[in-house]
């Protein structure tokens, strides 16, 4: 559906985004995640030709954006990680202003508002001023405002922003309705676990660069394990020697020191932990805490940049 | 232009939703220029205060103590008799304006001095800086009182004056004996009639009869009012409402241009730039809609002026109507331009007030033109703000046709165009 290939934007001589190159299809979310300063935001302004690009494209099926500017805007619903709306007027009003400017109005502009208002659950609120709506009410109607024109692709810029979790949740049931609408959505966020939620495919950023692109699965098949054990450990080996004995058993991949103990990195469970626990009784150390998780897009983005996603 | 009619009619419901900021942009020129309005009204019941003058007479002839009983004659002064030291200690602290020293010799010497015969006295006048234009109006009050009584003195044929004058031309050996006795025989002459008129008041004063003796003003004066038409009084509310309404309304079309980059700063201008519209539609809706803002809150004003304070179109109506459009363009024109400069809302702000107050003061909605320098007055000629006034005074009270409106008009129209298409081009559009 949309297609952006090699997108550079420079602010003199800081280079924002450098060589982006991603594809939303129709029917799935695409992930875009990073850290702030990404340049996730940028991104979303080339893509919603908020901005020209120093170089590379974008594409809506076959057409071209740089060839018509108009017409791709008309096939793309922007929600602004800002709340963008009219404090002081209705939601519909909101919505009617919105459909306005995107040429629409008469009955059909009614029944896109109505469309719109139903599906973000605030039909019964038509008709209240903005100022009166909780946050999670705005942040709805801030995404329906996008909707209006029923856009081919939404681009949703870090949307749930100060939003209390029973509203994100509401946000997530509209997103994954859109998704089977046919709706390319692509959604920008520092919040590992809403891409791990919501997104088909995830597009992970740093410093103006994707590095890396695919499916979470995809994405975690590239860290040397899935499980992840955090041992709490007393006993007599110096602890090069402990970590030298534990990467040797099965289904370990990988060891390192911590605080208070060791993290082991495990392929296989249930093969490492029966082995864990023989050399550890035979090194005569003492397990006084375990806690495992599974591997994280936190853990592929430390695996790939060397930092945590939250820096 | 549906996109472009939307901008403008939210952007309008907007504006007009803000009460708090309506209220002020009605309320404030109307109580402002009711103000003005009655201070310089000549209607007035109560007179203006006089103006506190001392008279420091160190002469003490009969001469000096009728000038200064003529300027304590005068209504608008309020003529205290002080030594000079004392007056100038009251012009320092504020308490006098002016202190005018009438020095020693005055009285034997003005009279001759008059026609040359003996050099001028100094008269000191000594007055308060920040009162500058009223030492204008005393400076022109001492000199009729002067006139006046020293004309008296010389031509009433008595006194010390003739006197010396009669002993000058006895005393006067480089004069030939006909001239002297030529000048005698005039003087002679008067001498008669004067004593002649004495005798017979009454004859004196009948119609046709020979005038008086003695010096007066040439004329008298009689002020005419020149207003739209005989018989209308002036309305001084026309002109403070004219130099009001153009002061905040500028100062509302200069604060929308403002609010426009605050906007840029908010997720609604990326929204409205996400749309399908061009530069030239979000822009032009933005004047469009401080045009018509400007302009709604000016036939606002106006309606209150026309129908709590008198005020009429005395001219075109036409004119009249032209004249606020083209100042409604101008400002939201104006308004536009200086966000295109200052870039940032804060730096816009400081620009903005910094260029309000310019205009507004230059045009005159303060205080007359006609107190500034000649060349400060010179630049009011190319000042905006001053063809809004000027056109709106001509079609109000001064009563001119609609050919009177088309110089305002075309200027300012003008002057939108340039704004608006600097303003468009300067507008940083992209993020």
């Amino acid at each position: 559906m949309l297609t952006a290939t090699g997108l550079v934007k420079r602010y003199g001589n800081h280079v924002a985004v450098d060589g982006i190159s991603l594809e939303a299809r129709a029917g799935e979310i695409l992930g875009l995640l990073g850290p702030n300063g990404a340049g996730k935001s940028t991104t979303v302004g080339l893509l919603a030709g908020l901005m020209s690009a120093d170089a590379g494209s974008v594409r809506i099926g076959k057409a071209d954006a740089s060839l018509d500017t108009g017409a791709l805007k008309r096939r793309i619903g922007l929600v602004p990680q800002d709340l963008a709306l009219y404090e002081t007027l209705g939601a519909r009003d909101n919505l009617r202003h919105f459909g306005a400017l995107y040429g629409l109005r008469g009955a059909l502009l009614h029944e896109r508002c109505a469309a719109a208002l139903t599906l973000v659950g605030l039909a019964d609120r038509a008709t209240e001023r903005v100022d009166a709506f909780s946050g999670g009410m705005k942040r709805r109607l801030n995404i329906a405002c996008a909707l209006v024109h029923d856009p081919d692709v939404l681009l949703l810029d870090e949307p749930t922003v100060g939003v209390d979790p029973q509203s994100r949740n509401a946000i997530f049931e509209n997103l994954e309705l859109l998704r089977q609408r046919g709706k390319a959505i692509i959604y920008t966020t520092h919040y590992m676990e809403e891409v791990e939620r919501l997104a088909d495919r995830i597009v992970i950023m740093d410093h103006g660069h994707v590095i890396a692109t695919g499916t979470l699965a995809e994405l975690l098949l590239r860290l040397p394990g899935e499980q992840y054990l955090d041992l709490g450990i007393e006993g007599p080996l110096p602890i090069e020697e402990l970590l030298g004995r534990l990467r040797a058993l099965p289904g370990i991949r990988d060891c390192s020191a911590r605080a208070q103990g060791v993290r082991v990195v495990a392929q296989d469970l249930q093969a490492a932990l029966p082995a864990l626990a023989g050399a550890l009784s035979d090194a005569g150390a003492r397990l006084t805490a375990l806690a495992t998780r599974r591997a994280t897009l936190e853990d592929v983005f430390l695996a790939l940049t060397g930092q945590a996603l939250r820096d | 232009m549906r996109p472009f009619w939307q901008l403008v009619r939210t952007d309008l419901r907007l504006y007009f939703s803000n009460r708090r900021a309506l209220v002020m942009n009605l309320a404030a020129p109307i109580v402002i220029a009711a103000f003005f309005g009655s201070l310089f009204g000549p209607h007035r019941e109560d007179k203006p205060a006089a103006i506190p003058v001392a008279v420091s007479d160190q002469d003490g002839s009969a001469l000096s103590k009728a000038v200064t009983a003529g300027l304590a004659a005068e209504s608008r002064l309020s003529v205290r008799a002080l030594d000079e030291p004392t007056a100038i200690g009251q012009v320092r602290s504020g308490r006098l304006q002016v202190d005018i020293v009438i020095p020693k010799g005055f009285g034997a010497n003005a009279g001759l001095a008059m026609f040359g015969a003996r050099d001028k006295v100094a008269i000191a006048v000594h007055y308060d800086p920040s009162q500058y234009v009223t030492l204008q109006l005393v400076e022109g009050l001492l000199a009729q009182a002067v006139m006046q009584e020293t004309g008296k003195s010389m031509f009433s044929f008595t006194g010390d004056t003739y006197t010396q004058l009669r002993a000058r031309l006895r005393d006067n050996t480089a004069m030939s004996a006909a001239t002297r006795q030529d000048l005698e025989g005039i003087l002679d002459r008067a001498d008669r009639l004067q004593a002649r008129q004495a005798a017979d008041p009454a004859a004196a004063a009948a119609p046709g009869a020979a005038p008086q003796a003695g010096l007066g003003l040439p004329y008298t004066l009689q002020a005419d009012e020149v207003s739209a038409l005989a018989g209308v009084p002036y309305n001084s509310y026309a002109h403070s409402f004219a130099g009001m309404g153009v002061q905040f309304v500028l100062m509302m079309g200069v604060e929308l241009g403002v609010g426009l980059l605050m906007m840029r700063r908010l997720g609604l201008w990326r929204r409205i730039r996400a749309a399908p519209l061009d530069k030239a539609t979000v822009l032009g809706a933005r004047v469009a809609m401080a045009a018509l803002a400007s302009l709604g809150v000016m036939a606002i004003l106006y309606a209150v002026a026309m129908g709590v304070f008198g005020v009429r179109v005395q001219g075109s109506w036409p004119g009249f109507i032209g004249v606020l459009l083209a100042f409604s363009l101008m400002t939201a024109s104006l308004g536009l331009l200086v966000a295109s400069l200052g870039g940032t809302p804060e730096a816009t702000r400081g620009l903005a007030i910094f260029l309000t107050l310019i205009l507004v003061m230059l045009g005159g909605a303060w205080i007359p033109t006609f107190i500034f320098p000649a060349w400060l007055q010179q630049i009011t000629v190319f000042v905006p703000t001053r063809w809004a006034v000027d056109g709106l005074d001509a079609m109000t009270w001064r009563g001119q046709g609609l050919a009177a409106a088309g110089l305002p008009i075309l200027g300012m129209c003008a002057c939108a165009v340039v704004c608006l298409v600097a303003a468009t081009w300067l507008f940083k559009w992209e993020e």
